[in-house]
């Protein structure tokens, strides 16, 4: 019994360990996204609160907790509430099954991919429940938009992984970085390219992010599902997108880029060179990368329509990766080196 | 086995838990100045005309049926993927046949015009 409560609440401080850099990651990486898009149009971007801006992130959380929170008349309350954390809670939980080191995973199940697929696809449902509850049509259509886009691209997604899932022969996060041991050119971006860019692409948007931001449209229908929301309600949904974004980044470095893996392995000199760097670092890296393409998309491309982004997610993407999947099969049955000897 | 699965738990709880928090806070820390107005669901400054909850596009709904069947295709997919390399070749063409299948199928929606969004 002792031993359990102990137990217990070291999970809950190892949880906490990962949840709170998060927060924190979220809050530098709103004020790293308009920094960078600022320089990257010639402008400064925040430089006022604190030296050199760095505090402007705190002052956006501290504004968000002293707004009213609204809730509109004809709104349904219950439902209303309970939107931003259904949006919430899956982007957290689903850090769970993250390996970020060999042996730093909170929980390594054997059905790690399962897992992270379904809480990810649990998040529609808190855009749904708030484009119905907030009763106005703003909302209602974005809500429609970014459902339909949602569970478009996670098709094309689940069949990327499905290619993953193939090459590693595993469900298991931390087998799956294993099986892509021996250096950059063993890493699954390679012999996995085409599944490797649908899956990138699927993932910006799946987080609803530019150019795939069809249900914000700021221009058309102002903010899409949460256009009702103020206050710390709305920070939540917020907290939510950047949360499920720098998960989808993690995700990409472990399935394509091989998590936590030295990108040095097999090369003589620089492996032993490198050898004492921690691999959360190699994956902080890596992640890191795809983070800065979320921001550096958005600075470059216009917005899609919605019949392209049908479009592309299910004449493209599709057809893609089935033929993929057949090609990966045949090379996996031949024993094609050096990935599959 | 199945404490593994102990932290998830813990953790989903305690995604809620700082879903709720900051909601609790954000009520008691911020003002109420409820108004008819202010409550008004917005429309770019118009008064609200209409019920919200409006017909919508059928190709909304088609896109989640679709999603349903794809989706249960790839679930289908997931146990062969992890194991098809030790099974042999019975393995390889019985998936291969489950993959012509959804081709056809795929190709049938496509000529019926499911996935024109013009």
């Amino acid at each position: 019994m002792h031993e359990m409560i102990l137990t217990t609440l070291w999970t809950v401080v190892k949880i906490l360990c990962v949840v709170l850099p998060l927060f924190g990651a979220v809050a530098y990486l709103t004020f790293a996204e308009r920094k960078i898009i600022a320089y990257m149009q010639a402008r400064l971007g925040p430089n006022r609160v604190g030296p050199k801006g760095w505090l402007q992130p705190i002052a956006d959380v501290m504004k968000m907790f002293f707004k009213e929170v609204i809730i509109p008349t004809n709104a349904n309350r219950y439902l209303f509430l309970l939107a931003p954390i259904f949006a919430l809670a899956p982007a957290l939980a689903a850090w769970a099954v993250i390996p970020f080191s060999a042996t730093m995973v909170i929980a390594n199940i054997n059905a790690g991919v399962l897992y992270v697929l379904t809480i990810t696809s649990l998040g529609v449902y808190g855009i749904i429940i708030a484009g119905w509850a907030s009763n106005s049509k703003y909302a209602f259509l974005g809500a429609l938009r970014s459902s339909a886009q949602i569970i478009s691209y996670e098709i094309a997604m689940g069949f990327a992984l499905v290619g993953v899932l193939m090459a590693a022969g595993s469900l298991n996060l931390n087998q799956i970085i294993t099986a892509q041991q021996g250096g950059i050119i063993h890493w699954y971006w390679l012999p996995l390219f085409p599944l490797f860019i649908v899956h990138w692409i699927s993932a910006v948007a799946e987080t609803n992010r530019s150019p795939f931001d069809l249900a914000e449209g700021e221009s058309e229908i102002v903010a899409g599902f949460h256009v009702e929301y103020a206050g710390i309600s709305f920070g939540l949904f917020f907290l939510a997108e950047y949360a499920n974004m720098i998960l989808m980044a993690f995700l990409a470095a472990i399935f394509y880029l091989g998590g936590w893996l030295s990108p040095f392995q097999g090369i003589p000199v620089l492996e032993e060179f490198f050898a004492f760097v921690p691999g959360i670092v190699w994956l902080f890296i890596k992640a890191g990368f795809f983070i800065f393409l979320y921001l550096w998309f958005r600075a470059t491309f216009p917005r899609y329509r919605y019949d392209q982004l049908m479009r592309l997610g299910w004449k493209v993407f599709i057809p893609v990766t089935i033929v993929w999947l057949v090609v990966l099969a045949v090379a996996i049955k031949l024993d094609l080196g050096p990935w599959f000897a | 086995m199945i404490a593994n699965y102990l932290p998830i738990l813990l953790f989903i709880m305690l995604g809620i838990l700082f879903g709720v928090v900051p909601l609790v806070l954000g009520f008691i820390l911020g003002p109420r100045h409820p108004s008819a107005e202010k409550n008004s669901p917005y429309e770019c400054g118009f008064e609200a005309f209409e019920d919200a909850r409006m017909p919508f596009d059928v190709r909304f709904y088609l896109v989640a049926i679709l999603f349903i069947i794809f989706d249960l295709e790839i679930a289908f997919l997931f146990p062969w993927a992890i194991v098809f390399d030790s099974m042999g070749a019975a393995a390889f063409w019985g998936m291969m046949i489950f993959l012509g299948l959804l081709v056809i199928g795929f190709i049938y929606e496509w000529k019926k015009g499911a996935l024109e969004w013009e």
